[in-house]
């Protein structure tokens, strides 16, 4: 064997050799479809329509075991106040779980409420909060022992029996979605109700609003109704600057609104 | 180049390799990435069967399906409510979750408490929302101590036909 034929048969051996079992598969388009599922779950919040009943949060609540006696929860719903002589007080006790049944705000534990004038009001409006089921979720980057995740039809879920409890993830959130259950001793957070929407219900809190501010979407189905609303409509989504690409959007947002 | 150069960096390459030794032993088979790949979904794949099997509580579909489980049975009722002031409300709001009803349990625990109401007619003073439409009472000064129910009929609230 002459020298040339050898390096020639040695590249053809080696080539050869180099191509992986997996790309001689023949592909099959159901496995393709299984990776590139034609659902991605998108969540809609019409802060015009909110009057803060809390049901949803009751709702919520009720449906994820999450106790009403521990101060968290996977939704909640803000109030923003601004009065006339342009004072800004945003409050949330207790998450609205039991809505918003004073006029007065709640400044938080150490500072007590705060009466407001009611012709002093100039302008208030609820707005509903819940994860944002980010694409590119910072908490699910920190997580150090792989317990918490985004699934492919979009939804950032935590797999309890992983979860370590040490907090990265809460601490990463920046829209404060995340907190550590009380009785299951785990992070925990909106699921987007994934035992109810992959069943074809509405999450419960959506199916909670009476007034419809809360919505939700396949935003990969450009027929859907509501897909059409975030398509074709001015909505806007919180924090944007974060780039953490949020999937709920919202209609009537205002600066205060992070 | 002298051994105390490459030392360290034998060492290092040892470390390493250690770490992926013991990570490929202790990482169990069912972990992988998704769509989204290692850094966003890198997780147990069984885990989303685990949520997926959550139970349900909440069986009412809302207006948007037209009250489909509770009108199984109430489909009477639920025809007339969805008519009303409080058409919007779904049936559960008020009367409580399902669960398995009619099976487990049988009879619903209706929450009839003043609380429920004045989660939307506790009067605020907030022209600009939504909440201006629904009409409110003072809840220190209005018939305190008395259910709300005791005089307004929540399924035909209209003052006029009270």
């Amino acid at each position: 064997m002459k020298r040339r034929d050898f390096m020639k048969k040695t590249i053809v051996v080696i080539a050869g050799a180099s191509v992986p079992l997996s790309a001689l598969d023949l592909i099959d388009p159901k496995e393709v479809l299984a990776a590139n599922p034609e659902i991605h779950w998108a969540f809609l919040i019409d802060t015009y329509k909110c009057v803060g009943c809390g049901f949803c949060v009751k709702a919520c609540k009720t449906e994820n075991d999450i106790p009403f006696e521990a101060n968290v929860s996977r939704t909640w719903v803000e109030r923003y106040v601004y009065t006339k002589d342009d004072r800004r007080y945003v409050d949330s006790p207790q998450a609205a779980q039991y809505g918003f049944t004073e006029a007065k705000i709640d400044l938080g534990e150490h500072f007590g409420f705060q009466e407001i004038d009611p012709d002093n009001v100039g302008k208030a409006f609820f707005v509903p909060k819940l994860c944002n089921h980010c694409e590119t979720p910072p908490c699910t980057q920190v997580c150090p022992v792989g317990a918490t995740y985004k699934t492919d039809d979009g939804v950032v879920l935590v797999d309890r029996s992983w979860c370590i409890g040490c907090g990265y993830c809460i601490m990463a959130c920046p829209f404060g979605a995340r907190f550590f259950h009380p009785t299951e001793h785990v992070a925990d957070k909106c699921t987007f109700c994934y035992h109810r929407i992959t069943k074809g219900l509405e999450t419960a809190c959506v199916n909670a609003c009476p007034f419809s501010a809360r919505k939700m979407c396949n935003i990969r189905d450009i027929n859907d109704p509501v897909t059409k609303i975030i398509l074709n409509e001015r909505v806007g989504v919180l924090k944007d600057e974060f780039g953490t690409r949020p999937q709920a959007f919202y209609i009537g947002l205002a600066s205060e609104v992070r | 180049m002298k051994s105390h150069v490459w030392r360290p960096l034998f060492v290092v390459i040892g470390i390493v390799a250690a770490i992926l030794l013991f990570r490929a032993f202790y990482v169990p088979d069912n972990f992988g990435s998704g769509e989204y790949g290692f850094m966003y979904s890198f997780h147990n794949k069984d885990n989303d069967e685990v949520w997926k099997q959550q139970p349900l509580k909440y069986r009412d579909t809302g207006k948007q399906k037209m009250h489909e489980y509770c009108g199984e049975c109430h489909g009477g009722e639920v025809e007339i409510r969805t008519e009303d002031l409080h058409g919007t409300i779904p049936c559960e709001n008020c009367h409580g979750p399902a669960l398995d009803h009619p099976e487990n349990p049988e009879l619903l625990a209706i929450d009839r408490s003043r609380d429920l109401c004045l989660r939307c007619h506790t009067l605020l003073p907030y022209t600009t929302s939504e909440r201006k439409r629904i009409p409110g009472i003072d809840p220190k000064e209005h018939n305190v101590d008395e259910f709300c129910v005791d005089c307004h009929n929540p399924h035909n609230p209209r003052l006029e036909d009270m």
